[in-house]
């Protein structure tokens, strides 16, 4: 069995409660970081860990505290990211429902790392119910010393408050949330100057995901050393998987990074293999917004070699051949799929959830909609094609935020690896696929 | 239809949420409190009028167009009145894959109604909303803070029937 790191007791009876997960050793990293160790060897010990932002950017959460600026007299805040809402992830929204105490625990071991009294977990507002299973764990860890005034008798303060989002994915961009928590709509702001140093209420702000601080308990207990001896070259650790489409076993698995992609693809301890007498056509890796691979590309690199789930063999190749493991957001594509279509639906949610702040994405992402939409409802002619690539490349790298980039990478891969089936669409417009109907009609059904 | 109470007001219990919701913030900081205030009205009356909007705006001392602009920005807020149940289904890839598409298509033709409408008993409103984090477990609906997952044709009539009661 692969190494778990957050999921080893997620099956335990009674595991959401306190009384339970603290039998499971839970909160030891608590009094092991507040009675016996200094924020700054916290610190050390997430940087020494080398666990990188599991929220899809995969900057090394270590570092990122490092950059905290601490002015004297000016609070700092730790914010966690719990809007999930990249389509194909779903992992977050597991973790915190089975066991709410890990990311309570990891948050008061990084708060005291970070010297913040007061920290915020930004849950998206459609998992209402899962604020209430994290009020109902932040209340528990109050009641038994864990939270509040003088943790542990230690002097050192610190208030969780779980704020509710509105429903809007670009929440999910630090800054965003930072925006939304002040009250506001969620338009992400220029950068610099970094959240690091002016974030919420202008004060320095650590923004990170949830699996990244639920790491942190086991990181404290064990040690950064022996969390970077986990995985696979800088990909340290272990990676919640949320596995969906055509596959046996959908949901959320944890994999050491390193383990490859046909193995956490076809074995029974993880997807279980494409269902039933269908094949693999196509793979999104790291949720919608990463490239999306042919066959051909998923279980092998270009070079032949076998291909990992780590961040590096993922995007090995580059966009050319490549992805990227992003938030782990695993689709998975039989032959019955429609990549048109699919590429249609995820150019519609882009344009749906952009805030509108910046022109090539706000304009961008309704143009790329409404070729893509004339395309697989049989309007389209050959030289839109060309004329998605050109909108895409026109999007990429022009935004203040990743959306625009979110937006454009799934258009451009789609037609990078799969013109044809755009093609076809084209030249068989009488054909054009309606829902349930399956790649180029008659010809692989 | 959710009926606006005239005058606009919190009930006491809610009252005493939304003061606890204000008081997590620091000092002057209030306004953080809009997103979740904004959940506890449309608990109250099921979707946020202007008179709720102006109310809101006056609980927490900042304009009334401060709370129009996150009100209207951020999907989960009805900002017209809306039928008893709110059916708010993914429309998103995953749960496309899992035949979200095919029983979305159902559940219109059951209720007779599209997107953005109510049934003409209020029982219904039909809302299609984006990738709810629950991909696995396609397709989806949400209906307040419950989630109806792995629907089928069969499970979807045995939600509307046991709501319709």
């Amino acid at each position: 069995m692969a190494k778990k790191i957050l999921t080893e007791h997620i099956n335990v009876p009674g595991i959401e409660t306190f009384e339970v997960y603290r039998k499971q050793g839970g909160y030891t990293a608590v009094e092991k970081a507040i009675k016996t160790m200094t924020p700054e060897e916290v610190v050390e010990e997430a940087k020494k860990s080398g666990i990188r932002g599991r929220g899809g950017a995969g900057f090394p959460m270590g570092m990122k505290w490092g950059f905290l600026a601490k002015p004297e007299g000016v609070p700092r805040y730790l914010v966690c990211n719990a809007d999930e809402s990249e389509p194909g992830t779903f992992k977050d929204h597991h973790l915190m429902k089975c066991i709410p105490h890990l990311l309570i625990e990891g948050m008061i071991v990084s708060s005291f790392a970070l010297g913040a009294n007061k920290s915020f977990i930004y849950v998206r507002g459609e998992l209402m119910y899962v604020i209430r299973i994290l009020e109902k764990a932040i209340e528990e860890a109050k009641a038994n010393g864990f939270l509040g005034k003088n943790i542990l008798g230690s002097g050192y303060d610190l208030e969780l408050v779980v704020q509710p989002g509105g429903g809007a994915y670009i929440c999910g961009e630090e800054t965003a949330l930072l925006e939304s928590l002040e009250g506001k709509r969620g338009n992400p702001r220029n950068k610099p100057p970094f959240p690091a140093v002016k974030g919420l209420y202008q004060s320095p702000t650590v923004v990170n995901n949830v699996e990244s601080i639920s790491n942190m308990p086991w990181v404290i207990n064990n040690g950064g050393d022996a969390y970077a001896a986990i995985g696979i070259g800088r990909s340290t650790g272990t990676k919640l998987i949320s596995a969906s489409g055509h596959i046996q076993k959908p949901g959320v698995y944890e994999i050491e990074l390193g383990v490859s992609v046909d193995e956490f693809l076809n074995s029974d301890e993880y997807c279980g293999g494409i269902r039933k007498g269908h094949h693999l056509k196509a793979l999104v890796a790291g949720g919608s917004s990463v490239p999306i691979l042919p066959a051909h590309l998923i279980t092998k690199t270009a070079a032949g070699e076998d291909r990992l789930m780590s961040y590096e063999s993922l995007s090995d190749g580059g966009f050319a051949t490549g992805t990227m493991l992003g938030s782990g957001g695993f689709i998975v594509f039989d032959e019955t799929a429609c990549i048109v279509r699919n590429t249609w639906n995820f150019s519609r949610f882009y344009h749906h959830e952009s805030c509108g702040q910046c022109s090539p994405c706000r304009e961008g992402t309704g143009w790329m909609e409404k070729v893509l939409h004339r395309i697989e409802h049989g309007h389209g002619s050959m030289h839109d094609i060309d004329l998605l690539v050109d909108v895409a490349k026109k999007i990429e790298g022009n935004t203040i935020c990743p959306l625009g980039d979110a937006a454009a990478w799934p258009v451009a891969s789609a037609i990078r690896h799969f013109r044809e089936e755009f093609e076809w669409h084209i030249t068989n417009p009488h054909e054009a696929t309606q829902p349930g109907a399956v790649f180029m009609g008659a010809v692989l059904a | 239809m959710t009926e606006t109470p005239n005058p606009v007001a919190f009930t006491t219990e809610r009252l005493a949420k939304v003061k606890e919701i204000i008081a997590r913030y620091p000092e002057g900081r209030q306004k953080s409190a809009l997103l979740p205030v904004l959940h506890v009205a449309q608990e109250q009356w099921g979707w946020v009028s202007s008179e709720v909007m102006d109310y809101v705006a006056d609980i927490l001392s900042i304009k009334p167009v401060e709370v129009y602009e996150v009100a209207s920005f951020y999907t989960m807020y009805h900002l017209d009145a809306v039928g008893k149940h709110v059916i708010e289904y993914c429309r998103t890839g995953p749960c496309c894959l899992m035949g979200g598409e095919e029983i979305y298509d159902y559940l219109k033709q059951k209720l007779g109604i599209q997107a953005g409408q109510t049934t003409p008993d209020g029982l219904f409103t039909l809302k299609e909303v984006e990738c709810l984090a629950a991909c696995g477990w396609g397709p989806v609906f949400q209906i307040r803070e419950k989630f109806y997952m792995n629907l089928t044709r069969e499970r979807v009539d045995e939600i509307i029937e046991e709501l319709s009661k």
